[in-house]
């Protein structure tokens, strides 16, 4: 035992700490916190707006150098030709948001054209359930294994990429079948006919976008998908319904893909079996490209609308061109990922206030 | 005000209270694999109080927390919301029922609105369903004010200070129609003028009858907002009873699981009796430590062979400190040099190099490679060593392991065995293993008998003691109070990311300690005149709750 | 009767067939009971034949998945693997010229740029190995298609012919290679410093951190690796098929490669390098796709069997993780 008093000796080496600074001295001191930095302010508009301006410079540039690039008919062909993976990426837009990613789309979108090309011989009505049910079911199940069964999303939609295939061929005695939609249908004018010079494929992409963008950014469901991805933590602790959401958005890029393959069967007016490989990639490139963080949590799907139209700009630059391979397109959306990837995460990375 | 009640055991039945229980627990317990989180946990948290939840580190309060705001479901106990017999699936029914809570870390999102994270999962819509955006950020702009917070509700989080976000939380928290707000260590990134305007919307709570249930570690903000008091230790129970009855002294010792009475200076644990021939020059010497919101200039030293033990309550920046040492934490400012050579852009590798090693506190998540066998986890570190021209020298390794699997005795089926199959003791002497086996200068150990039975517990204190003899310079951190007044040579007291004293010679003793521990702000003068007790075995009495407590502590 | 043989002391060999069994042996199991079944049931399969032919055939796969496990052994994922494989085939024919030696290394040498790109975003960008991958796997394959010209180029060299070709003691060249490589990996893995610093990392980052362990380096390194290999694997198909085909060669190897290492029972989220594992993956895999097109099962059934096992592989996996 020992007696108290002992710390009064005169050894005492009770060190006042070195600075007290109470009141937050330097290392508390954050005076932007409350303001918006012009850096910031910068990073936020290229982020939001950057592949809007870099559309318009490269049309208006691309109109002064190649006149045959800016006529009428140039113009219908790129938006008619983008029309489809627009749709497809607007699916994946919001599957991105929530943090996710959908490999199978590709698939899905050809297994959507050939379902809707064979059942077109019983009408438009059984043309667009038959393929929306069987792509809807496949996103529902994606989105189970991953929600539920807590799998990794490019796994299992890697998966769904080889099953929807596999389910594409035997439906098409090993892809040797072509189906062929029935001339003058009602299904066929869905993908060929046109109001004042629109394709329908492109009103009803036009619709759909305006439809996702409203969801995304007016509603709560919209809402729910930004927190899920911007933290999957805090959405499930804000009590907010994490695992329904992604299962959601697994079925809408299933539908999406499917209803764009359908789309695209009766414009072709029949369900080619070859299509749709490799169009994941550049589904997930537009979204990217258009602003969309690919872990998760913001985006738009205008921006998506804007990376879609410039990829398909330049893919028609490229054929215009002539002398270019068509592979260059693949090229250049891979540059543009990487550079758009890595500026988002130091973007990032600046942000970080602690 | 609370009332003045005396303190009820809680393992009674519904005891008399003048203001009616709003949430209770009952009996609750949680296991975790390996873990008893809580043990048999009663509670009672009544409208309108502001009730403090305390407790060291594994203590059970984030599980407690976690059970009631339906994140963790109890094995066993009920809970209760005014008088209802609640079952919380998840967090969301939690939330409906009125429990909202904040937690320590920031849970909004951080690339979202401002506006958007007060009102995700419930935002005002207009007539056609579509969330309307200008009453949302009117609504949330008129909330935030009422916290004295002036943002653009548009701004995302993010782009805000982190005192500013855990506001928005706040705001959050509030708006929801609640009954009950926890609190989970809400001051720990607050600014001081942003502390004073959190108490002020704890005051608006009260006045509306809101149970606040508040954890943190910080005595002065405990005395000064709360009422009543309840005391977690290992997952169990050990007091609820009004703030004002108890001093600091009383809680601390609580907290930590001692007697309010000096105990002899050696004796319980595996320490030898004698200290250690301290060298004169330190081996390692640390000046200014700055890290924002966790160490604030903090300076020590420590010499070959002693044992330097490093103090302060949970939240303190003991690991901190020891991380920073180690170069495994990046620092705003401060010095490391090591025997008289500075360290510049420390990293974890360039530490070991200069001999510095760390055994962290969280063993599982920083310390063992759980699929790799018990060899291969000794000679981790160390595998270069043990290499010839990047080819792995078994019979090199077979040696060392032998030699430390001898030494600290790791009991194991063979050195293949898989060290996640192992008991924590022999897993912690793994460890040990690993950063022995290269030949340190400088052993920082961060709690290195948590969570370990007794037996490995015992020998892991007998090897500390064993190792500075031998010439190293340990750093010990220990939520163990008797383990670190036994075991080391000298304490330095850290307290809000500062050092708060030092206690050396025989000054090392639990009552100095607790005193040191317990005490309040202002820091920098009365420190020294405080850790100066006056004579006697109970505390001295101190400043009771409600009274002006002055300044905050700097951090 | 069997006993309980959950708390059996020291390492647990004799546990009960459960999902841990499963990833530990059933891939070994997998494939004995797909020979015994072909042994009984198909007709000519068992002949030394249709094994060399199926061996020649799963040896790409074979390498491509050795450098996958070891980047799924620091819980990443490498998507790019088979664009670099259409990279390497494109590249092959334009340096043919200066002999096989150099167009091999031009050839190597590209899948080691692309995987010091993709190392280098994922341990100094800092960026998650997926997205990291990403943008090669987009891009790889257009780059080797603009080096290709787009064009499918036959192969006249006798060297790399005889490369895909050839035999040694009666055992195609090819499967030599991949026996040869997995090996070496085997020893890399078990026996290097650098082997055992990728299981640690894979294991617990912090830890392995805080051992003072180069992380950075170790992890770019995988990845170079990884290039490395499906480059090799891209020669050697390109030899096999005797000729460059950047259109369509290494189509889907991502998937193949990482089913091999999945099923092989290397967990994805990292800590463990399974090498025999892998090969005999890969190895289920084509006997699989081999039994059902031998029984007349056409393609399209392979290919969602395919699916169906990557599923059952991770999920059972996944309880092992949650255990």
């Amino acid at each position: 035992m020992k007696p108290l008093s002992a710390p009064a000796s005169p050894k005492t080496a009770t060190r006042p700490p070195a600075a007290p600074a109470p009141d937050g001295g330097p290392i508390d001191k954050d005076p932007a916190a409350e303001r918006p930095t012009s850096g910031e302010r910068l990073a936020s508009l290229v982020q939001r707006q950057g592949v809007l301006a870099v559309l318009v410079l490269v049309v208006v540039v691309s109109s002064f150098v190649y006149p045959s690039f800016a006529t009428v008919d140039n113009a219908r062909g790129v938006t008619v030709q983008a029309a489809f993976p627009a749709v497809v990426a607007l699916g994946m837009t919001l599957v991105i948001i929530t943090g996710g990613i959908d490999l199978s789309v590709g698939s899905v979108f050809a297994l959507g054209g050939v379902l809707a090309a064979w059942a077109s011989q019983w009408g438009l009505l059984p043309a667009l359930l038959l393929p929306l049910a069987v792509c809807g079911a496949i996103g529902a199940l994606n989105g189970l294994l991953i929600a539920r069964a807590g799998m990794a999303p490019f796994i299992v939609t890697l998966a769904s990429l080889l099953a929807a295939r596999g389910l594409l061929l035997a439906i098409t005695d090993e892809g040797a079948t072509t189906y062929l939609v029935p001339k003058e249908s009602a299904f066929a004018d869905l993908g060929q006919g046109s109001v004042w010079g629109f394709g329908y494929p492109i009103l009803i992409a036009l619709v759909l976008f305006g439809l996702g963008g409203l969801v995304l950014q007016r509603t709560s469901f919209g809402q729910t998908l930004f927190a899920v991805g911007g933290s999957a933590d805090a959405a499930t602790l804000m009590g907010l319904p994490v695992a329904r959401a992604k299962v959601l958005v697994y079925l809408f890029s299933g539908l999406l893909a499917g209803l764009a393959g359908a789309i695209n069967a009766a414009r072709l007016s029949s369900g080619v079996t070859i299509i749709g490989v490799g169009m994941e990639l550049d589904a997930i490139s537009a979204v990217v490209i258009g602003g969309t963080l690919l872990i998760g949590g913001a985006g738009s799907v205008s921006g998506t609308l804007w990376g879609v139209l410039l990829l398909a700009v330049i893919q028609n630059l490229i054929n215009q061109i002539g002398s270019l391979n068509s592979s260059y397109q693949s090229v250049v959306s891979g540059g543009f990922l990487i550079v758009v990837v890595v500026a988002q995460r130091y973007l990032a990375r600046s942000r970080r206030t602690t | 005000m609370a009332p003045p009640e005396a303190a009820a055991p809680a393992t009674a039945g519904p005891e008399p209270a003048t203001a009616p229980a709003v949430l209770e627990a009952r009996g609750v317990s949680k296991r975790f694999p390996g873990v008893v989180a809580l043990d048999d946990v009663s509670f009672t948290l009544r409208a309108g109080e502001t009730h403090a939840l305390v407790g060291e580190n594994g203590a059970g309060k984030s599980t407690l927390i976690k059970v009631l705001t339906g994140v963790h479901r109890p094995d066993s106990g009920e809970l209760l919301l005014a008088g209802r017999q609640m079952h919380f699936a998840r967090p969301f029914e939690a939330q409906q029922a009125g429990i909202s809570t904040i937690y320590q870390e920031v849970n909004l999102v951080p690339l979202m609105s401002v506006a958007r994270n007060i009102f995700l999962g419930r935002e005002p819509t207009s007539r056609l369903g579509l969330i309307d955006f200008a009453r949302m950020h009117r609504e949330a702009a008129g909330l935030l004010a009422g916290f004295g917070v002036r943002v653009d509700p548009r701004r995302p989080l993010h782009t805000l200070g982190v005192g500013t976000q855990q506001m928005v939380a706040l705001a959050r928290a509030v708006s929801v129609e609640a009954r009950v707000v926890v609190m989970d260590e809400p001051t720990s990134s607050l600014e001081p003028r942003e502390v004073e305007t959190l108490f002020r919307v704890i005051g608006d709570l009260r006045r509306q009858n809101i149970a606040v249930l508040y954890v943190s570690h910080r005595m002065d903000e405990l005395y000064r907002i709360c009422d009543r008091v309840t005391v977690l230790r290992d997952g169990r129970h050990i007091h609820t009873g009004d703030l004002a009855d108890i001093d600091r002294m009383q809680l601390v010792s609580m907290m930590l699981g001692r007697e309010v009475t000096e105990v002899r200076r050696h004796g319980v644990t595996a320490f030898g009796d004698e200290g250690h021939d301290v060298a004169r020059t330190p081996v390692l010497t640390a000046t200014g430590l700055t890290r924002r919101h966790q160490l604030d200039a903090v300076g020590l030293e420590l010499h070959a062979g002693e044992v330097l033990g490093l103090g302060g309550l949970l939240g303190s920046g003991r690991s901190e400190t020891a991380k920073a040492l180690a170069g495994a934490l990046a620092l705003d400012a401060g010095e490391i040099t090591v025997a008289g050579r500075p360290m510049r852009r420390t990293t974890s590798a360039r530490a070991i190099r200069a001999g510095i090693s760390l055994l962290p506190e969280d063993r599982k998540a920083e310390g063992i490679v759980p699929g790799l066998s018990v060899r291969e986890n000794i000679v981790l570190a160390a595998m270069p060593r043990l290499s010839r021209a990047g080819i792995v020298s078994r019979r090199r390794q077979d040696r060392i392991v032998d030699i430390f699997m001898k030494r600290l005795r790791i009991k194991a089926s063979s050195p293949e065995q898989q060290v996640g199959e192992l008991s924590g003791g022999n897993q912690q002497k793994v460890l040990l293993a690993r950063w022995l086996c290269l030949e340190p200068k400088v052993l920082l150990l961060d709690e290195p008998t948590r969570g370990i039975d007794v037996g490995a517990k015992a020998e892991v204190q007998a090897l500390i003691d064993e190792l500075a003899q031998e010439g190293l310079a340990v750093l010990l951190i220990s939520s163990d109070i008797e383990e670190l007044v036994e075991g080391s040579d000298r304490i330095v007291v850290l307290r809000g990311g500062a050092v708060a004293g030092e206690l050396t010679g025989d000054q090392v003793g639990e009552s100095t300690l607790l005193q040191v521990l317990a005490d309040h702000a202002p820091p920098a003068a009365a420190d020294a005149a405080d850790a100066v007790p006056g004579p006697g075995t109970e505390a001295a009495p101190h400043i009771p709750a409600g009274a002006p407590a002055g300044k905050e502590d700097p951090r | 009767m069997t006993t309980q043989a959950t708390v059996a002391p020291g390492r647990a060999l004799s546990r009960l067939p459960g999902p841990a069994w499963f990833q530990e042996y059933g891939v070994y199991a997998a494939v004995a009971a797909l020979l015994v079944f072909n042994a009984a049931f198909t007709e000519h399969f068992l002949t030394v034949d249709n094994l060399r032919t199926q061996l020649v055939q799963v040896a790409p796969v074979v390498i491509v998945a050795l450098g996958m496990a070891l980047v799924i052994g620091t819980e990443g994922v490498d998507l790019s693997v088979g664009s670099t494989m259409a990279l390497a085939a494109a590249l092959l024919p334009l340096y043919l010229g200066y002999g096989l030696v150099p167009a091999l290394l031009v050839a190597v040498l590209a899948g080691a740029v692309v995987g010091a790109v993709n190392g280098t975003l994922v341990s100094v960008v800092g960026l998650q190995p997926i997205v990291a991958t990403l943008a090669l796997f987009v891009g790889g394959r257009g780059l080797a298609l603009v080096v290709a010209d787009g064009q499918l180029k036959q192969i006249a060299n006798p060297d790399l012919l005889a490369l895909g070709t050839g035999s040694f003691l009666g055992i195609p060249l090819v499967v030599l290679i991949a026996g040869a490589l997995a090996l070496a990996v085997a020893f890399l893995v078990h026996r290097t410093t650098f082997g055992r610093q990728v299981v640690a990392i894979g294991g617990n980052r912090p830890a392995a951190a805080l051992a003072g362990l180069p992380v950075k380096r170790v992890l770019t390194g995988v990845y170079v690796l990884c290039g490395v290999f499906a480059a090799l694997a891209g020669v050697l198909a390109t030899a096999r098929l005797t000729a460059s085909d950047p259109s369509s060669l290494g189509n889907l190897m991502e998937l193949s490669a990482i089913t091999a290492v999945v099923v092989g029972g290397t967990p994805l989220s990292g800590g463990s390098v399974r090498v025999l594992g892998t090969v005999a993956g890969a190895l289920l895999m084509q006997l699989l796709r081999a039994t059902l097109v031998k029984h007349d099962l056409p393609d399209s059934t392979a290919q969602m069997a395919q699916a169906a096992i990557i599923l059952a592989a991770v999920y059972v996996a996944r309880e092992r993780r949650s255990r």
